[in-house]
């Protein structure tokens, strides 16, 4: 009941979000990243314009940097595919790392156990085992749910923590290269156990097109099949759901199966790609990365595709300019913050406006 | 976005300036190009810091004759490899990988740029191109654990270890050795905390350590984590890889200090001269690699004259800290008196002597 006259800004909710500015706030919170991004080196005494084209151009100017760019997106874009999935069915897997490392463990195991054969058969069953492997240890969360309702986000989060100890566990004993001086590796995989190289002279593998599969997969999962229409319905609306009598356990069973088996696919893609071997860490985090990109990308796989090669140029650049013009570590996360933050705030501006003075009701009445 | 547009054809523009411009330069004097790649962040105050205090003890010798560049905190996975490469793409001359994690992609890239010259630290694979160096931290082990023997009052002493490879095994036993010599009812106790760096960990560590009675705290992690910890409660600790006295003023007995300067200064010196060939390097005090802190003044003199005497014993040769006779846990005798362990013994150690506590994961 205030009637101060007031120029705080203050948020008015819109109604209804522009559709077409779902879509295009991300790019402009790229562009708006960049003019921040570029001032901010300015004021640190850097060339502004040799920075940002040293940080996300110089990565892209040659077929090997593309290459590579493509090798750190493959993981992401596949998490994230399978965990967008869950979070449009309010299914929360945060435990994609836990999966990705599961997969490398199973699909990691069968390559080790063939590694003085030879064979076509090799890589399949490596690449199923990968996907066994992040099944099953979606599977744990998902039974734990739809049995005794634990959170889903505490047990996929926590398991996580046990896959990777679990995998620490078998390259410092059973696994470990027996002529490794002791070091907590595997041997390295024979050459039937690793991914082909798609493009001579980089390190662009067999993976990129198992992401790219992903993409078309989930999103004629969401888009074209009733199982998709029922995640979408159990998001929005539960109860609405349950009155059309979808289940939730459904729901949660096939996000946590789905998630976990791209996942598991990642993890096997990157031990039988870019890696070669087991090691204690197979993964530099891209299982929690994956929901940066996966909200990044709207949850839509297409976005996705484009929001984990955005994420893996932000890895590049920030290389590129630590060995280029000597700027730390940190610019990395200050760019991928930026883009964060500019993307949630305009995600605001789409649902809300600013108003300066009084709330409008009062002001008709 | 017109503006937006300005700017890419400024950095267009600029770039290519750029390029005709250190084109021009390269021709008038071609400096030597270094580049690092560091598991840590160069802020971690332990052992990236002091790899990085070696590239800048470079620029300083070597002026404009070299350019030197680093990535920090560089995951040991499949991200090493992108990294070294980039340095071998970008034609540097000379590129040091410091991190036992960084062997095999080091290995891959060393074949992929025959041109370019690589140095790995610590780990055991090398190539045409590809040289290892490490340095003998046991050394400095055995000294403070010649001091932790003397000091502690609880006879128990605390290990943080990163994780259970030869390395930071070898540096158990050393220490270990070290304090039963002085006092034989010393044990030890050691937790893996599974990271090279973690601040967060390695103060959890510590303070269970300290709860378990141990009042002398020692680690083979990169942070000073665990010597803020001891300042804090009161017991007993020493610097890893850097001088962490500022971190313990009261409490820090002294540090094991890693030097690369003059290692590194000489491997440019070679490469500039042409001499510059892949080899194996493990040195200790003798070599300057290994340093020690300054001693505390709480450390009573007779005690600091035995850890003086382990120090100059190692240096001129007559005392090895891997003398035998050592029996392992289980009591059985694995070096004869008057026999010790071979450096390739040490390199792959994976059994801990008898005091310590607990059993290796394996």
């Amino acid at each position: 009941m205030a009637h101060k006259p007031s120029f705080m800004p203050r948020l008015e909710p819109r109604g209804h979000a522009s559709p077409s500015m779902v879509y295009l706030t991300p790019l402009l919170a790229l562009v708006v990243t960049l003019l921040a991004g570029g001032l901010l080196f300015q004021v640190l005494g850097f060339n502004a314009p040799e920075a940002l084209y040293t940080f996300f151009i110089s990565p892209l100017t040659t077929a090997y940097g593309l290459g590579e760019l493509v090798v750190k997106a493959t993981p992401l874009a596949l998490c994230a595919i399978g965990l967008a999935l869950g979070f449009r069915g309010n299914v929360w897997n945060i435990g994609a790392e836990g999966q990705l490392t599961f997969g490398a463990i199973f699909g990691g195991g069968v390559a080790l156990a063939c590694y003085d054969m030879e064979g076509w058969w090799i890589l399949p069953l490596m690449v199923v085992a990968g996907m066994v492997g992040g099944m099953l240890w979606g599977a744990i969360p998902a039974f734990l749910k739809t049995r005794f309702h634990a959170s889903e986000i505490l047990v996929s989060l926590m398991l996580t923590y046990v896959a990777t100890l679990i995998l620490s566990l078998l390259v410092h004993g059973p696994w470990r290269d027996p002529e490794g001086f002791n070091f907590p590796e595997s041997r390295i995989f024979s050459d039937s156990a690793l991914l082909p190289v798609l493009l001579a002279e980089t390190r662009l593998h067999f993976g990129a097109l198992f992401a790219l599969a992903a993409v078309v997969g989930g999103w004629f999962i969401i888009a074209r099949t009733f199982v998709g229409f029922q995640i979408k319905v159990m998001g929005l609306t539960p109860a609405a759901g349950g009155y059309a009598g979808f289940s939730q356990r459904k729901v949660v069973w096939l996000s946590f199966l789905v998630s976990g088996a791209l996942a598991g696919l990642a993890g096997v893609s990157e031990v039988a790609g870019p890696i070669g071997q087991l090691q204690p860490t197979v993964s530099p985090g891209y299982g929690f990365t994956a929901i940066i990109v996966a909200f990044l990308g709207r949850l839509h796989p297409v976005g996705i595709l484009l929001a984990a090669l955005l994420m893996a140029l932000s890895y590049l650049g920030g290389e590129a300019v630590q060995i280029g013009m000597g700027l730390p570590l940190a610019v990395t996360g200050v760019f991928q913050g930026m883009l964060l933050f500019f993307l949630l705030a305009s995600d605001v501006l789409i649902r809300y406006r600013v108003r300066f003075g009084r709330p409008q009701q009062e002001a008709k009445a | 976005m017109g503006m937006f547009k300005g700017t890419r054809l400024a950095a267009v523009a600029a770039v290519l300036a750029g390029l005709l411009g250190g084109a021009a330069t390269a021709q008038a004097a071609d400096p030597l190009k270094v580049g690092f790649v560091y598991v840590g962040p160069v802020g971690d105050l332990g052992w990236s810091y002091q790899h990085d205090v070696g590239r800048k003890a470079l620029e300083a010798h070597f002026g404009d004759k070299i350019k030197t560049a680093y990535v920090e905190d560089v995951a040991e996975g499949a991200d090493a490899e992108r990294v070294i490469a980039q340095f071998g793409q970008q034609g540097y001359d000379l590129v040091f990988t410091t991190s036992f994690g960084f062997m095999n992609p080091t290995l891959k890239v060393a074949k992929k740029f025959p041109k370019t010259k690589f140095e790995h630290a610590t780990g055991y694979k090398t190539a045409d191109n590809l040289g290892i160096y490490d340095a003998r931290f046991h050394e400095g082990r055995a000294v403070i654990g010649t001091i932790a023997g003397h000091m502690t009052k609880t006879n128990v002493i605390g290990y943080i270890g990163s994780f259970p490879i030869p390395e930071v095994v070898r540096g158990i036993n050393a220490v270990t050795l070290a304090a039963r010599k002085v006092n034989p009812n010393v044990q030890v106790k050691v937790i893996w905390v599974n990271s090279w760096y973690d601040p967060g960990k390695e103060r959890e560590a510590a303070e269970t350590l300290i709860a378990q009675g141990a009042d002398i705290i020692t680690q083979h992690t990169d942070s000073p984590a665990a010597v803020q910890v001891a300042e804090e409660k009161g017991v007993w600790a020493f610097g890893q890889a850097s001088d962490m006295a500022k971190f313990g003023p009261k409490r820090l007995l002294t540090s094991i200090i890693d030097d690369w300067s003059g290692y590194y200064i000489s491997r440019v010196q070679a490469v500039m001269d042409g001499k510059w060939k892949a080899e194996t390097t493990w040195g200790g005090f003798k070599a300057g690699m290994v340093k020690l802190g300054a001693l505390n003044p709480a450390i009573p003199a007779d005690v600091q004259k035995a850890a003086m005497d382990v120090k100059t014993g190692i240096e001129g040769g007559t005392l090895d800290p891997f003398a035998g006779p050592i029996k392992d846990q289980d009591g059985k005798e694995r070096v004869k008196a008057g026999a010790a362990l071979t450096d390739k013994d040490l390199l792959s150690m994976d059994w801990y002597v008898e005091g310590v506590q607990g059993k290796l994961p394996k």
